[in-house]
């Protein structure tokens, strides 16, 4: 039980961050600088510890991937009764969520560490600490959630977090903070568009399987149909062979007591406890690695994992199999890790599942009509609009087309910010989500179509776009898009491990050039300053304060140049970046984009499926045209920022960031070059070299990706390689002989709207400035979407105003209220109350007028009462004896 | 055993004496003969009770003469404390001037 204790770190990972961010957010202003970013700090890299732990066990036991329900508190964390509703907070551990542990706080730790340096001196530094971690948290929710509506907590949070830091400069003043406030709104606004479609896919996913888990506790991902759909032999039916007799005893939901009794009869993951623990998951369908009778030999080894025995239906037992030893063992363990999930009922199943058994049901069985309200629907249609609204929410995290147009204004924000959100991971949110829902998608070819097809020219017109840019970060956020754009459209070829493979590289390489970015900006101001310390009123070496209004773009490219010698280490490591961006050989690029393009290669000639085809060639041409982009633009970019000599005196200053910047980068640039080589090609360069196995990432992922196997690994695609490879060393000769040698921008040393890009001149000229207009997107959008928008809602404000306001409200409204109110106030409360009132105190004015003369006050008078009264008293008294006498 | 005079002599003696009181009462200005009015009143009681007692052969009268002598000696103790405070407070005993509560 040791090993498998790491996963149940999971609670941990998210708490740290959210304790620094707790910290920082009610001391944060009364701490120091330093020590309110080093509690960040050590958020983050803790919980990149903790990530690593998990990691390194996961690796070790290839695990099918564990649900962990901390302490058992939130075991129905929403819940309505009524109709069946019940959702738990729990963590989903497997190998997808532990890759995207490790980008996110990697990653987000060497950011933490920039910030440091970055932001040293700004007067919320602390707060920015506090957001930094607080996004961390949320976007650890996002990847741990075992269910979506889990998942749309972090999805929420981090677009909460992203408004909040893009935004950050809120405050600079004037136009700028307007900029600021205005593009941190807009990221807001578009994403809202894409949540729509999440929170439609949610509803539509909850009244289809009346779950919202990914995974029950104790189930298993199931490949057996998803092989046979990727054209490979099936595995045999349950119940088949050797299997009939290990299926029979076990009810659902048997208590872990049963299990231990019948060790054979469960579904187990066989884990051994011995320091070369390898998960050798018992077939117990056809291809059986461990016998039955293997399994029994060793039942009384057979412990239940204590920490899901509260779960109800969870009978994952781990037994020790001393056999399962080795690599080719465990090669072999997780290629035949299908799994009998028999012994739950259908609705006992988590999402993913129940989709593959229903899909494994014949078309017109009645679990296959699905009736929501009143509609009725075929399963297989519902599944083709979950993953479209899913799709939605993804163009809009992902910034793909048509949502993509927040995302290079969110560059408004901090550049580390920039670089963690924007680029490593928030945005890598939206493919993860459909990594994730890898299931739904492998049975939909037709939606995944429609996802390739957006993907891959979300890529190739990003790529286009990026190449008119002069703001630094502008092109390194359309680069972002179109990277994103290959993983979209390879999730949407099916190639989830390439996807991923390639977030995880691009989450480096592009970290590393925002974070250059931002040391170049960084250097930049700092010239800009020290260049005007001489005639301005003083010394102020920190770039972000809003002094003197100066039309000064530190991010203009067309002020920058030479700064190649000024910041060696930026530009070496911006270097490695570009390379890695580029898909230069064995640079992470490479490998992770070659994938992608192998795999649209395989999908175009070798599938027997149409539309698969189609796909394929699609996506093929499109990424391979914006791969040819991406190293045009990002060498125009190199060439005007590094090389040349500089174009303002803010350039010719600028200093070498500090190290608390430039160690990062390095770290970063090391990763940029050799992370590709977790995942070389069998066949490929590197294959076998010092011991290098092929699609080792892969056969990491395979557990958690049912359709994802050995047999689907592809050999390295030597020509297509040497073609990709071939048209980014073109177009970047091809940017060199445009921008290099100093002719980055014509007149250098003219008003900066003089210097032009060399390309903006006769018949490409339009063309250029197609790309410099961002293709007038925002534009078109403006003239569709907002500007109608403002007419109708300018109507509507005449409408209310005349109609409403002066007819309505005067006429009807107040008119009315006035008639009421001057009859209550004249004939009712004048007239009526206030003259009975008046009426009753004259009265008593009156009576107590004539009554007051009876109190003379001279005693004789008391005295006369007295004795008349007396004398009628007697009276009375005597009165009855005369009568009787 | 013959009585000399009648009981209704006394009675009417007493009436007599009652009214003159009562007249003494509402009449007088002087608070001393105001007083020596009430006290008048009182007597007049105690003769017709007297007389009753004589009557009826009966001592319950005579008891009761007792009580109101007792009631009139503590009233003329406060009375003529009162009498007395109130001059030293209003230089005159004059009941009219003690018109204050006048409505």
């Amino acid at each position: 039980m040791q090993t498998s204790t790491y996963p149940q770190l999971i609670p941990l990972v998210l708490l740290i961050p959210a304790l620094g961010a707790f910290i920082n957010i009610f001391w944060g202003a009364r701490l120091r600088e330093r020590v309110s970013g080093w509690i960040g700090i050590g958020a983050a890299l803790l919980a990149f510890l903790i990530s690593l732990l998990i990691f390194f066990h996961m690796r070790e036991v290839h695990s099918i991937g564990s649900v962990v329900n901390p302490a058992g508190v939130f075991d129905s964390w929403i819940s309505i009764d009524s109709i069946g509703l019940n959702i738990p907070w729990q963590f989903r551990v497997d190998p997808v969520t532990t890759t995207m542990l490790l980008i996110v706080t990697g990653i987000g730790s060497l950011i933490h560490i920039y910030s440091m340096g970055y932001m040293n001196g700004d007067p919320k530094f602390s707060r920015f600490f506090a957001y930094l971690n607080m996004f961390l948290m949320f976007m650890l929710i996002l990847v741990t959630a075992n269910n979506f509506l889990m998942m749309f907590v972090g999805w929420e949070g981090v677009g909460v977090m992203s408004y909040l830091l893009i935004g950050f400069w809120w405050d600079k003043g004037g136009a700028l903070g307007r900029k600021n406030a205005n593009a941190a709104r807009k990221a807001m606004i578009v994403n809202r568009i894409g949540d729509f479609g999440i929170l439609m896919a949610i509803f539509l996913i909850f009244w289809t399987f009346g779950t919202l888990d990914f995974y029950r506790p104790g189930e298993m991902a199931n490949t057996c149909y998803a092989r046979e759909i990727n054209g490979f032999e099936a595995c045999a039916k349950e119940g088949e062979g050797e299997a009939a007799a290990v299926e029979q005893p076990v009810t659902t939901g048997a208590e872990p007591a049963a299990v231990d009794t019948q060790p054979t009869a469960v579904a187990a993951t066989a884990i051994s406890n011995t320091p070369a623990t390898i998960v050798a998951p018992v077939a117990v369908s056809g291809e059986t690695l461990v016998t039955p009778a293997a399994v029994e030999a060793h039942g009384a080894e057979t412990v239940v994992d204590t920490h899901s025995a509260d779960t109800t239906a969870d009978t994952h037992a781990i037994g020790a199999v001393d056999e399962a030893h080795g690599g080719e063992a465990a090669h072999a363990a997780v290629t035949l890790n299908q799994v009998d999930n028999s012994r739950f009922e259908l609705k006992q199943l988590g999402v993913f599942n129940q989709t593959a058994r229903l899909m494994e049901l014949p078309e017109n069985s009645p679990e296959r009509t699905i009736h929501i309200g009143p509609y009725t629907f075929e399963f297989r249609t519902l599944l083709i609009l979950i993953v479209l609204f899913l799709l939605l929410g993804v163009t809009g995290k992902s910034a793909q087309i048509p949502l993509f147009v927040w995302l290079p204004d969110a560059m408004a924000g901090p550049t580390p910010v920039s670089a963690l959100m924007h680029a490593a991971t928030m945005v890598t949110a939206g493919v993860f989500l459909l990594i994730r829902s890898n299931v739904f998608l492998d049975y939909v070819p037709e939606a995944r179509l429609v996802i390739t097809i957006v993907g891959s020219l979300t890529a190739l017109l990003a790529g286009f776009i990026a190449m008119g840019q002069w703001d630094i970060k502008r092109v390194l956020a359309f680069s972002t898009i179109s990277q994103l754009g290959f993983m979209v459209a390879a999730v949407g070829l099916g190639a989830y491990a390439a996807a991923l493979f390639h977030l995880l590289t691009h989450a480096v390489f592009k970290a590393l050039l925002f974070l250059g970015s931002g040391s170049v900006i960084h250097g930049i101001e700092h010239g800009h300053h020290h260049d005007h310390a001489h005639d301005d009123h003083g010394h102020d070496d920190h770039g972000h304060d809003d002094h003197a209004p100066d039309t000064f773009d530190p991010q203009d490219m067309r002020n920058m140049g030479g700064l190649a010698s000024r910041m060696p280490i930026t530009f070496w490591t911006y270097l490695f970046g570009t390379f890695a961006l580029s898909g230069l050989p064995f640079f992470a690029g490479f490998w992770s984009k070659d994938e992608i393009l192998g795999d649209a290669f395989a999908k175009a000639f070798s599938s027997h499926d149409t539309l698969v085809n189609i796909a394929g060639f699609l996506a093929l041409f499109l990424l391979l045209a914006a791969a040819g982009f991406t190293a045009f633009y990002m060498w125009r970019q190199v060439q005007m920022v590094f090389f040349g000599s500089p174009r303002s005196a803010a350039a010719a200053q600028a200093p070498e960031s500090v190290s608390w910047m430039t160690i990062p980068l390095v770290i970063l640039a090391f990763f940029s070059f050799s992370i590709g080589f977790i995942n070389v090609a069998e066949g490929g360069p590197f294959y076998g070299f010092l011991g290098l196995k092929g699609h080792e990432f892969q056969h990491f992922l395979e557990s958690a990706m049912p359709s994802v196997t050995a047999e689907a690994a592809l050999v390295f695609n030597w020509p297509l390689a040497i073609v990709a490879v071939l048209l980014a060393f073109g177009a970047i000769f091809f940017a060199h002989s445009i921008y290099g040698s100093n002719k980055a921008v014509t007149h250098p040393e003219g008003a900066i709207e003089e210097r032009k890009d060399p390309i903006d001149t006769g018949a490409s000229g339009p063309l250029w400035r197609l790309a410099n207009a961002r293709m007038y997107w925002d534009e078109i959008y403006f003239r569709l979407f907002e500007n109608p928008y403002n007419r109708i809602s300018q109507v509507l404000y005449a409408l209310d105003w005349n109609l409403l306001h002066d007819y309505f409200h005067d006429s009807v409204l107040a008119r009315g209220y006035n008639t009421i109110s001057k009859f209550l106030a004249q004939p009712f409360d004048q007239g009526l109350i206030d003259g009975t009132v008046n009426g009753v105190a004259r009265v008593v004015q009156l009576v107590s007028g004539r009554v007051r003369g009876v109190q003379t006050g001279y005693v004789r008078t008391y005295a006369v009462a007295l004795l008349l009264g007396v004398v009628a008293v007697v009276v009375v008294m005597l009165l009855p004896l005369l009568q009787a006498r | 055993m013959a009585y000399p005079v009648p009981a209704e002599f006394f009675i009417v003696l007493s009436m007599i004496l009652f009214i003159l009181g009562a007249m003494g009462v509402v009449m007088r200005k002087n608070a001393i003969l105001v007083f020596m009015s009430v006290e008048l009143m009182l007597n007049a009681s105690n003769l017709a009770l007297v007389a009753f007692a004589r009557q009826w052969q009966n001592t319950n009268g005579h008891i009761f003469v007792f009580f109101v002598m007792t009631v009139a000696a503590a009233e003329v103790a406060i009375g003529l404390a009162l009498i007395v405070t109130i001059f030293r407070h209003k230089k005159s005993i004059n009941i009219d001037d003690l018109h204050q509560m006048e409505g």
